[in-house]
């Protein structure tokens, strides 16, 4: 089978069966790319760390990434941009489609459902999950790979204080001209990518 | 007023483009993006898309993305966020791809040492909203503890019984089982 339809069909089903989002997903990447013979094991560890380093989710990084180098591997013939872009193209796009349609296909659904009151009553209990959804994501990021990834003690109080202050940025108002002011998060990312750099890059 | 198709692709191309560490990490820039500065959805709302989002398959920043220009423009909005969300990865790592090797980006002291400093800050992003989604919610002292168990029970990390599905599903036959009975009970004491 031509290597573009292998790569649309191994994403495809990464798309499908990939539950839970980023990193649950990818050791089914893993298997999906490794196991065939498109990349290398340490190609894939490679792919994971420029993934981090880049923005963007990882499933979508990663399937750029490889979709890019898996024609040039599996065929010499094949290795030239033109032919890593064409990959490129397929997989992020097989990795996006299947949940694509699956998410309009259930928003249409709850829509023509709307008024019932058995979706209303479905969506109050679900508010209270969310709410924990997004706790505990904040939690599992509370870590050492966010925090102290070199397991120094002076590093780590830095890291917690630039979390704090980001944090009194983002949710707190202030004054700014007579009126009150929300400071944006993309700002905040920025500051706190010039504070690294400040402080680790010099 | 401009073309709302451009503002969704041009607003997700912005979230896309600043969203590191996953899904859960753009939800304080949309909440500012989509429902303080564009007015598009109220925040309730975004937590039940989240809920949607985080059910279905497949990469949790595509699925937000999708439910939310679908819920303002049908599919064509769909396309345009999901799009939008997706391109500024895509480029960068096809950049990446082109014209560097892994071992220029990954032994970068100057790229590393930013990350360093964006890292605790993005935790510190997923923080606000869950006080700004807690408020949405309207939590209060009858639900305050549903919050409290999943987060434990999601980050004490084993098993099934760390898989947020489970309380996706729990919270859905919870919601619809508190109604069912609230209305029996209703009906009957109307008798």
């Amino acid at each position: 089978m031509n290597i573009y339809w292998q790569l649309i069909w191994a994403y495809i089903k990464i798309g499908i069966f990939g539950f839970g989002g980023g990193y649950a997903m990818l050791s089914l990447v893993e298997h999906s790319v490794v196991d065939p013979g498109w990349i290398s094991e340490t190609m894939f560890t490679d792919i994971v760390a420029i993934s981090q380093m880049t923005p963007g989710p990882i499933g979508i990084n990663s399937a750029t990434y490889i979709g890019y180098v898996a024609p040039g591997e599996v065929n010499p013939q094949l290795a030239s941009p033109l032919f890593g872009i064409l990959g490129s193209v397929a997989a992020t796009l097989a990795v996006i489609l299947p949940s694509f349609f699956l998410v309009i296909y259930a928003s249409h659904f709850i829509r023509k459902h709307n008024e019932s009151g058995v979706i209303k009553a479905i969506f109050s209990g679900l508010r209270p999950v969310v709410v924990g959804l997004i706790a505990s994501a904040a939690i599992l990021l509370m870590n050492n790979a966010n925090f102290n990834p070199n397991g120094r003690t002076d590093q780590l109080i830095i890291n917690i204080i630039i979390s704090i202050i980001a944090f009194v940025l983002v949710y707190f108002k202030f004054p700014y001209r007579g009126k009150k002011i929300n400071i944006h998060p993309i700002l905040v990312i920025i500051l706190a990518g010039t504070a690294g750099f400040l402080i680790y890059g010099i | 007023m401009k073309n709302i198709y451009l503002q969704l692709f041009a607003t997700f191309f912005k979230i896309g483009a600043f969203t590191f560490g996953g899904g859960w990490a753009m939800i304080s820039i949309i909440e500012r993006e989509i429902v303080d500065k564009h007015g598009w959805i109220r925040r309730e709302e975004f937590l039940d898309l989240l809920a949607v989002a985080q059910s279905l398959p497949g990469i949790l920043a595509v699925n937000i993305a999708t439910a939310i220009g679908d819920k303002l423009r049908g599919m064509r909005g769909s396309a345009c966020a999901t799009l939008g969300c997706v391109l500024p990865s895509f480029l960068i790592i096809l950049a990446i791809a082109i014209f560097l090797t892994p071992d220029m980006i990954k032994n970068n002291r100057i790229i590393s040492s930013i990350f360093m400093g964006i890292r605790p800050a993005v935790v510190a992003l997923i923080v606000a909203p869950v006080i700004t989604s807690a408020k949405a919610a309207k939590i209060g002292w009858r639900t305050v503890w549903i919050p409290f168990i999943v987060a434990l029970m999601i980050s004490i990390n084993i098993g099934f019984i760390s898989n947020p599905i489970l309380y996706i599903l729990l919270g859905a036959v919870g919601g619809w089982g508190f109604w069912y009975f609230s209305n029996r009970s209703l009906n009957h004491s109307s008798k």
